[in-house]
């Protein structure tokens, strides 16, 4: 069959199962756009700015746990991607970005819209492919949806040029398999590291598992969930792993790390066996790595052998998919007897006496907690929650506790201001069933505001929870506790009426500034199933995010709301920063 | 400590910037790095000299690993290995030097492949020590140019 580039492109993300495609056109992928026009199993959604179209994608990927796909053209669309793609790389979400070039006869001689963007995303994507000729597409496609898709996940990027799209040449259809040689992601789990993991786990006094982000993208909730439960240890998940095991469950201890329960971290610190599962040792989780878990014994299961021992020396590696190594340690625990560990639960649940996530609250005023609560109450815990990046990602974090996997979405890794509302468009259209909540602040929501307007256009109600203190709160945060309240350009001043903001773009806006007001509006805005709905609440400007840990510090020497003086952590701890 | 690091890779356009893009943004140190095509046209070997601890190494050859078009990577230091450079050198004649520079060169079973009344032009094979060494002998206002290949290895195993 004689079909141009395009087509092909096109007939290849059709094949590929691709239902959403988030994008914005431009000239080197006209052609593209042209044979989109024709095609009726996709959706193209019309993002207003292409960092949005791969948050949108990536919000999408991690709901939905299939592949996002976002289409750019060259130069500035490429450019304008690229935080996206860093995003999605540094948190392992699986996605494929195309992105037009300028013709090959051009390339190098800067033409018009002309950037490097396989050089540009190198050190951001796991691969990338630069397509010169029509011949290639098919091929390349099948390569780039098998390797962002397997193995640890991520992006990668199909740069095609102009005259590629435009080629007519003979098309024999999709492949159907694909191998390579030098990429070969099965990897088979090792029995002896696996009976050595045993060995550890059934001589622990003081156990607890760390999971990650892994045990989401991994699809292994289940495997989690029976583990613990066999095990009858208690658990505590990172930022990116909240909802793999219930939140509410009484083996949870809440998340870890620099904003952590306290009896998290003490658990941590104390312990004498700390099982890491799909987790990477991120500088936010260990704190002082010198005074980390400094009598554990580290089991260390993880799909990437780089993660092993690139932060924290460990002592059993497991590397594998995240389900089969628990599916394998289950089975190897069958006929063991676990030493009782009663005593280690006395001891933490004393730690959880210390009611770490405890605040005050203030008349008059409404804490930002209140809100996410209320939140957490008015949804029955069951939405979709994607955050932007900055306190209320951490309160949300706090208090919506998740009790299942893919239902909380926030850039952990990176850390992309700007990434919740187009993820909260992506996730509703893979979810379009599940109540959507973006919870953002002031400065996050004005990065991506713009998508305000695609939401409208492709019909995609969400919530948008705008925790407003008129701060860039975390930076305002850190400048109290180790600037001597220096606010430097941390004052958002002139923020705009976000009521008729959301108005202006066809949306709902409630302004809400007394805390009885809280329930009642957001009661109101989940009742409009079919309208983007924008809950700008006014917030207490000075709460501040606790527990935390300072920087420079350890597990153990946590700061608590109300009961620790925040003193500025010495020098070297900020060079930690 | 140093280690010689021996990567087949795909022979595509682009992987030797990989490779250096990677050193680059984890802070890997590079010694020298040799590329060329093997007798598979689709696939190349380099040859990258690196200095760091074994954690710094480990995660060398894991990052390697984990790049798309890395067939294969091996530590040529943990095992038996052969290991050259070649050297070009050209070495000032002047002020009668030749008797001194001709000495040298005995001692060292170089070669010369390109002499003028001014200067020879120098070819030597040899582990890098030998070539440092060979540099070294002469001085340094004899040396007029140096150019140095770094290092390639093969392990000894069949």
């Amino acid at each position: 069959m004689k079909l141009n580039g395009a087509q092909i492109l096109v007939d290849c993300l059709k094949s590929e199962g691709v239902k959403h495609i988030f994008g914005y056109p431009g000239g080197a992928v006209l052609h593209i756009y042209d044979a989109l026009d024709a095609c009726t199993t996709m959706d193209h959604i019309l993002v207003r700015h292409e960092q949005g179209a791969v948050h949108a994608a990536d919000g999408y990927a991690r709901t939905s746990g299939k592949c996002g796909v976002a289409l750019v053209t060259s130069g500035p669309g490429l450019t304008n991607a690229v935080t996206g793609i860093a995003t999605a790389f540094t948190d392992s979400i699986p996605m494929v970005v195309i992105s037009g070039q300028v013709p090959s006869a051009v390339i190098g001689s800067d033409a018009f819209q002309e950037v490097d963007a396989v050089g540009i995303t190198r050190s951001c994507v796991k691969h990338n492919f630069l397509v010169k000729n029509a011949d290639d597409l098919a091929q390349t496609v099948k390569k780039a949806f098998y390797i962002a898709t397997t193995g640890r996940p991520g992006p990668v990027l199909i740069d095609v040029t102009k005259d590629a799209t435009i080629a007519e040449i003979d098309y024999e259809g999709y492949p159907e398999t694909i191998s390579m040689r030098s990429y070969q992601p099965e990897v088979q789990v090792n029995a002896d590291q696996v009976a050595k993991a045993i060995d550890i786990i059934a001589s622990a006094r003081q156990p607890i598992i760390y999971s990650g982000g892994g045990s989401v993208i991994g699809n292994a909730s289940e495997a989690l969930t029976a583990l613990t439960r066999r095990t009858g240890f208690p658990i505590t998940q990172t930022l990116m792993g909240l909802g793999a095991y219930p939140a509410t469950d009484k083996q949870s201890l809440g998340m870890l790390g620099m904003h952590g329960t306290y009896e998290s971290n003490m658990a941590m610190h104390g312990s004498d066996c700390v099982i890491a599962i799909g987790a990477r040792f991120d500088d936010r989780i260990t704190g002082n790595l010198e005074k980390f878990c400094p009598d554990a014994k580290i089991i260390h299961i993880d799909i990437d052998p780089s993660s092993v021992g690139k932060v924290v020396g460990v002592d059993v590696s497991v590397i594998g998919q995240v389900n089969d190594v628990l599916r394998a340690l289950i089975k190897g625990l069958e006929n063991k007897e676990l030493p009782n560990i009663d005593a280690w639960w006395q001891q933490i649940n004393q730690w959880r006496e210390v009611d770490s996530l405890a605040y005050k609250t203030k008349s008059g005023v409404i804490k930002p907690q209140t809100a996410v609560e209320a939140l957490y109450e008015v949804t029955q815990g069951d939405a979709i929650v994607t955050s932007d990046v900055g306190q209320h990602q951490m309160w949300a974090a706090q208090y919506y506790p998740f009790d299942k996997p893919r239902r909380w979405i926030n850039s952990g890794g990176l850390g992309t201001m700007g990434f919740g509302l187009p993820a909260a468009m992506g996730a509703k259209l893979a979810e379009p069933e599940l109540d959507v909540a973006c919870i953002t602040g002031d400065g996050s929501i004005q990065m991506m505001l713009q998508e305000l307007s695609t939401m409208l256009q492709f019909h995609t109600p969400v919530k948008i929870i705008n925790l407003n203190n008129g701060y860039l709160g975390m930076v305002r945060q850190w400048q109290e506790f180790f600037y001597d309240k220096r606010y430097s350009m941390s004052y958002m001043d002139a923020l705009p009426d976000f009521v008729k903001l959301a108005e202006s773009y066809g949306h709902i806006g409630i302004r809400v500034e007394k805390e009885e007001d809280l329930k009642p509006a957001l009661i109101e805005a989940f009742k409009q199933k079919d309208r983007t709905v924008f809950i700008d609440i006014i917030t207490d400007p000075t709460e501040n995010v606790f527990p935390m840990i300072p920087s420079g510090a350890g597990h153990h020497e946590m700061l608590l709301a109300g009961r620790d003086e925040m003193a500025s952590t010495n020098d070297s701890g900020l060079n930690l920063v | 400590m140093r280690h010689i690091i021996s990567v087949q890779l795909e022979n595509e356009s682009g992987a030797l910037s990989r490779v250096s893009g990677l050193f680059s943004a984890r802070g890997f140190n590079i010694e020298s790095l040799t590329v060329a095509t093997t007798n598979d046209p689709t696939m190349s070997r380099m040859t990258i000299v690196s200095i760091g601890d074994d954690n710094i190494i480990e995660q060398i050859i894991k990052q390697l690993n984990k790049l798309i078009d890395v067939v294969s990577v091996t530590d040529l230091t943990a095992t038996e290995h052969i290991e050259r450079e070649l050297l070009l050198v050209k070495i000032s004649l002047k002020n009668d030097s030749q008797a001194e520079v001709d000495r040298v060169l005995d001692g060292f079973d170089a070669k010369i492949i390109d002499a003028s009344e001014e200067a020879y032009t120098i070819e030597l094979a040899g582990k890098s020590q030998k070539i440092n060494d060979f540099i070294e002998a002469f001085d340094a206002d004899k040396i007029l140019e140096v150019s140095r290949t770094g290092v390639t290895g093969v392990c000894q195993k069949i």
